[in-house]
């Protein structure tokens, strides 16, 4: 198809916009990673990672690197001034006990009641693997969900029941695609922003999923 | 009572690595520190495997990376069970190859759960509702709950007869601190096992370690083992 779409840093960029002063924030594996490099200079933001920090930073120079300090994807990071390290039990406290304002997560899925489809394809010779995926899609004050509207092949990933194994049932608040902004709402999902140049009924039809619109 | 000093004091180090691991027997639940390689106890391990025991349950976040530490165990077919929430990563094909062929039980559950089964078992907790996995193919059969509006699943503690973990810094009563983020499941695994063996960088004088900042306090610990003479 022909349409207009955001660029994957144009979703980052976008769903950076909405991460707020002060937030303790939990960034998926994948994609919603990105989101960490529009987050303006001089906004003070807490980013949490599963395996015990708060407080994360870039990704170290060349030949900084330390096997004792990584990301939930084990990659190298650093810690800012006033980061913290702590354990397991604590690190998912943080999450399980509502104390992060925002996480974003990568997608399969995403149905209208805002279910969340994310850690396995149901492949009957797929070895599943979960990690902290189902704490953070229930723990999080706010889940955001960051991924391409459709598949490669052009089916629709926004759906009416998912058809992947669910992460979490009504846990998604608010949904980045490359074509669109959607709210999660009790009465369905509601369009916010779309891609310039893109009509309602065009992203309705690419959508699988009744949407409201703005 | 109160000297801490003289002969016959308490002292948990351990002259050698397969002295440490030496009574672990075949069938044992072994939970293993670690998250991906950062605070994995690979010393540890390379002497659990020297000293054979088998049909091991491990209780460990992934199932081995590479070639070293618990992927090396699983690669000597030494684990009969694993209890883990992420095994499948670009680097875990000894796992892959062991659970495609049959030759490896798995049991997955969500990390938060994860931690909070081993939490509850060094606490002495029975068993716990939580949010995480309700509706979802890893609560299937479970029992759940309606609490103020919010469905829970119950989740068991996950008990062990021994916990490796690494420790950056160790003294003779036990007492750990870390390393930044090899923290991580190694003060619960701690309290939940009979007996935990800490691997550790130095071994230091007991009050080297400042009280405000000791981690693991040495009640959760039984032994404590330089990683390299």
């Amino acid at each position: 198809m022909s349409m207009n779409r955001y660029t994957r840093d144009q979703i980052a960029q976008r769903v950076a916009k909405d991460i707020f002063e002060g937030a303790y924030v939990n960034l998926g594996i994948g994609l919603p990673t990105k989101v960490a490099n529009f987050l303006p200079a001089d906004r003070e933001v807490f980013l949490h990672s599963e395996n015990g920090l708060l407080g994360m930073g870039p990704v170290p120079e060349p030949g900084e690197e330390d096997e004792d300090l990584i990301n939930a994807g084990k990659q190298p990071v650093t810690l800012l001034t006033g980061g913290a390290y702590f354990h397991h039990g604590d690190s998912f406290a943080m999450m399980r006990g509502g104390h992060l304002d925002i996480c974003v997560l990568g997608a399969f899925q995403v149905s209208e009641k805002g279910d969340l489809a994310n850690w396995h394809t149901g492949a009957s010779d797929a070895i599943p693997a979960v990690g902290g995926a189902m704490d953070l899609a229930l723990g999080a004050k706010k889940v955001f969900v960051m991924m391409d509207h459709q598949t490669k092949s052009g089916e629709s990933k926004i759906v009416r029941l998912c058809s992947y194994p669910l992460t979490g049932m009504s846990c998604v608040n608010r949904i980045y695609t490359d074509l669109a902004v959607l709210d999660v709402t009790p009465n369905g999902l509601r369009v916010a922003e779309m891609a310039p140049g893109l009509t309602f009924e065009e992203l309705q039809a690419a959508t699988s999923a009744p949407l409201l619109a703005p | 009572m109160w000297s801490t000093e003289g002969e016959n004091m308490i002292d948990k180090t351990f002259e050698s690595l397969e002295r440490a691991v030496a009574d672990v027997p075949d069938g044992a639940t072994v939970m293993i520190g670690g998250f991906g390689n950062a605070g994995m106890p690979s010393a540890l391990i390379n002497a659990l495997i020297a000293q054979g025991a088998r049909e091991l349950t491990i209780v460990n976040n992934n199932a081995g990376n590479g070639e070293t530490g618990l992927a090396a165990l699983l690669k000597a077919k030494r684990v009969r069970k694993i209890i883990c929430s992420f095994p499948r990563q670009a680097d875990s094909h000894h796992f892959d190859a062991l659970y495609r062929g049959g030759e490896i039980e798995l049991e997955l559950t969500p990390q938060g759960n994860l931690a909070e089964r081993i939490r509850a078992a060094g606490a002495g907790i029975g068993g716990f509702f939580t949010p995480t996995g309700y509706g979802t193919l890893l609560a299937e059969g479970k029992e759940t709950r309606l609490i103020d509006g919010r469905h829970y699943v119950l989740e068991s503690p996950i008990h062990a007869d021994y916990a490796l973990i690494k420790a950056l810094r160790g003294d003779r009563w036990g007492n750990l601190v870390y390393r930044k983020t090899a923290r991580n499941f190694g003060p619960i695994m701690a309290m939940a096992a009979k007996t935990t063996i800490a691997q550790v960088s130095d071994i230091v004088p007991l009050g080297e370690l400042d009280p405000e900042v000791i981690v693991t306090p040495g009640i959760f610990v039984q032994r404590v083992v330089k990683e390299a003479a």
